[in-house]
């Protein structure tokens, strides 16, 4: 199972070295593009650890996304408050949602854990769209400021906040990384290939897949937070089920199970969809023939293929 | 070099500085207009009548505006707030636009506003109809051409209850701030002039099946208000009619019920029915008449208030740009002729801002009428220059809360 060192991890390396020196030297639009993605992998990667190491397939992501950023729309709008502050609220109460829901869904497993998720999600999304006094309804709180870290610089501009969302992706990254190559994370892929044998070892099974979903939670609301900071308005349609279908294709598009592979995903269907479709607007098709070409050719995602072709060629 | 030599360079160097001036702006090169609207998924269609608005003005009348050539660049916002706002960056820093114009959803409105002002840079708002875009929240550099959600309903609430004489009305409408704002500004006037609102009932945005709602209606009201939206719209009056109520109750409702948008898809069940609105493609006058015919020649369908108000905003740029002789770079001062730009004909009749930056225009009360085996809206009424604001004074009306899914109250229910 493991990489052949050298080549991939070269690539990898290589990938995260463009992340942290092109930005200057890209235009302003590019640069937005590059930031949306950096935080939405956050977000596919903390998917990951459900999809990829836990191996259930959930549908309601987007909530964590959700209270991350309502956390910051409601408390910087409305209270001033500071980053620091919005973090700990929004970490702190997506953790905790994914608690609750965890306890919700994880008596299922397969597509009733899908629905279940889904409708957990759905559950979010319509608190946000009805809770009008809390959340301002479908119409969305805007004017989120930039946050001020007491930094010497501006978040307010592109390049420092892109190097601020880039800092969120490494911690991320590092955090997950962490958890599942402990014995914790190991024990998760061991569920994942036969829960019965793990559970006949002795090993809690139920409490490892909780705290796993919880970990994702937490981690899918600090995206959340960037992500309210960046756009600077909050609104029901970053919690619908398409943004939750997107995430889950992102992880499944680069590869679950590899960490990177997600982040990879977000990084192409954040490029597919604002760059194709200044092109084209048949930008879908594309997106529709990437998915299909991914599922033909590369069942276990891009990193996945590649991982395969270069044990294959490896002598 | 002889002192005469330097003394001719001189000149020539002045010369050429001083003759650059009156050139300078024919070289400006031509002026952007960045479109931002969804051209796919749900609402693509409404995209299009948008774009097809503002294509028809400019070929209409060369492609130039003052003077200069334009260039129109349209990006698709899929519906989603973050993708418009990528988009509006896109435009703004990469294409250099001088003037934006788009968006149909009042949350990607909402969105957007704050940016644009960061932006400094003018932009048009046609069509989203959100009330507190001009009101309680209004931003510096949003011209909204379109009109205001509650603005039509104001008027329709008082013809309501005083010249259709209904003493009691239910309404079912699209739970949402859209839906709100309707019915809110129909139940202020309708109860103000004597009516009485004895139901509100609210189905979620994109229902299609609206059987639960109609069992509920109450059957000793006179008279059903119905705001419907897109897909829902192009349903309701079919299984109002199913559910036998059509033969009770006359079916009345906010603009975009029976919009030209809708009516293509309606049969006879939406016979009868009556809304008000700014716009309406039967609108008998000249003007008008030559618009719908030309837009129908050009697209084969009959034009929207979507494709009014883009077709109309196109003209208000240029009347603009017209007032600063071209210099739309100066963009404070683009941005003050915007706000000063008044149209005495557009299709849909005479158009200016008021002080908040609402257009004060014509309301329209139409019912819909088959002629010539199409569906038409007939003008019935029309309120001359309505503002946002109806006969309130604004400082009064600001007063009072945004309308919403509770306000004003249901006392009658």
């Amino acid at each position: 199972m493991r990489l052949p060192p050298g080549a991939s991890r070269i690539a990898i390396a290589s990938a995260l070295l463009v992340l942290l020196v092109a930005p200057p030297m890209v235009s302003s639009f590019l640069l937005a593009l590059l930031t949306q993605a950096v935080i939405y992998a956050v977000l596919a990667m903390s998917l990951d650890l459900i999809l990829g190491y836990i191996g259930l397939s959930s549908l309601g992501h987007a909530a964590y996304l959700g209270i991350g950023a309502y956390s910051v729309g409601i408390l910087a709008t409305r209270h001033g408050a500071s980053f620091w502050i919005t973090l700990t609220v929004g970490v702190v109460l997506a953790t905790a949602v994914a608690g609750i829901f965890g306890l919700v869904a994880l008596r299922a497993t397969g597509v009733y854990f899908l629905m279940i998720t889904l409708a957990l999600g759905m559950v979010v999304w319509g608190l946000a769209h009805r809770w009008v006094t809390l959340t301002q309804g479908d119409n969305g709180i805007s004017g989120v400021p930039r946050p001020n870290l007491g930094l010497p610089w501006s978040f307010s501009r592109g390049i420092p906040f892109y190097y601020l969302a880039l800092v969120g992706f490494f911690l991320a990254l590092f955090v997950l990384r962490r958890v599942v190559t402990s014995p914790f994370g190991q024990t998760l892929v061991g569920i994942r290939e036969s829960e019965s044998r793990m559970r006949t070892l002795g090993y809690h099974v139920w409490l490892h897949k909780y705290l796993g979903c919880v970990i994702a939670g937490g981690i899918g609301g600090f995206a959340g937070v960037l992500w309210a900071y960046y756009n600077g308005f909050v609104s029901p349609s970053d919690l619908e089920l398409a943004t939750s279908v997107e995430i889950l294709l992102m992880v499944a598009l680069g590869g679950r199970g590899t960490l990177i592979g997600p982040a990879l995903g977000a990084v192409l269907i954040v490029g597919l969809k604002n760059l194709v479709s200044v092109y084209t607007h048949r930008w879908l098709l594309i997106l529709g023939g990437v998915y299909i070409g991914t599922i033909v050719y590369a069942p276990e995602g891009i990193v996945g293929a590649i991982r395969q072709w270069t044990k294959e060629s490896a002598p | 070099m002889s002192k005469k030599a330097v003394v001719s360079i001189l000149a020539l160097v002045v010369l050429l500085a001083l003759g650059d001036a009156p050139a300078a702006w024919a070289q400006k090169g031509p002026i952007r207009i960045g479109v931002i609207t969804a051209m796919t998924g749900g609402a693509a269609q409404i995209g299009k009548d948008m774009t097809n608005g503002i294509a028809m003005w400019l070929d209409e009348n060369g492609g130039t505006i003052a003077g200069r050539k334009v260039e129109v660049i349209v990006e698709d916002s899929q519906g989603q707030p973050n993708i418009a706002l990528t988009k509006l960056q896109k435009l703004v820093e990469s294409d250099r636009v001088h003037v934006l114009v788009g968006e149909i959803f009042a949350h990607i409105g909402y969105a957007m506003a704050p940016k644009v002002d960061e932006y400094r840079i003018p932009m048009l708002y046609p069509v989203i109809a959100s009330d507190d875009l001009t009101q309680r929240k209004p931003a510096k550099w949003v011209v909204r051409t379109g009109w205001a959600s509650s603005q039509p309903n104001h008027p329709f609430g008082e013809y309501v209850a005083k010249t259709l004489g209904y003493k009691r009305v239910a309404t079912i409408a699209i739970d949402y701030s859209f839906g709100w704002e309707q019915v809110g500004g129909f139940q202020k006037t309708f109860e103000e002039n004597g009516g009485q609102i004895v139901q509100k009932l609210w189905a979620p945005l994109n229902t299609t099946d609206f059987a639960p709602y109609l069992s509920q209606v109450k059957r000793d009201a006179d008279a059903v208000f119905a705001l419907m939206v897109s897909i829902s719209a192009s349903r309701f009056p079919k299984q109002y009619q199913d559910a036998g109520l059509k033969a009770r109750l006359p079916l009345i409702g906010g603009g975009t019920t029976f919009d030209e948008f809708v009516l293509p898809s309606l049969g006879d069940e939406a016979i009868g029915g009556m809304s008000p609105l700014i716009y309406s493609a039967a609108l008998d006058t000249p003007v008008n008449k030559k618009f719908v015919t030309e837009y129908r020649k050009r697209y084969g369908k009959v034009p929207s208030y979507f494709s009014e108000t883009c077709y109309t905003s196109t003209r208000w740029i240029a009347e603009a740009a017209r007032a600063i002789g071209g210099d739309v770079e100066s963009r404070e001062k683009f941005l003050e002729a915007l706000r000063k730009v008044e149209i005495p004909d557009a299709p849909r009749g005479p158009i200016k801002l008021d002080s908040y930056g609402n257009p004060v225009q014509n309301i329209y009360v139409r019912k819909v009428e088959r002629k010539g085996g199409e569906l038409w809206n007939t003008v019935v009424h029309t309120f001359p220059s309505v503002s946002q604001f109806w006969k309130y004074k604004p400082e009064e009306f600001l007063k009072q809360p945004v309308y919403d899914r509770n306000f004003p109250a249901c006392k009658h229910c």
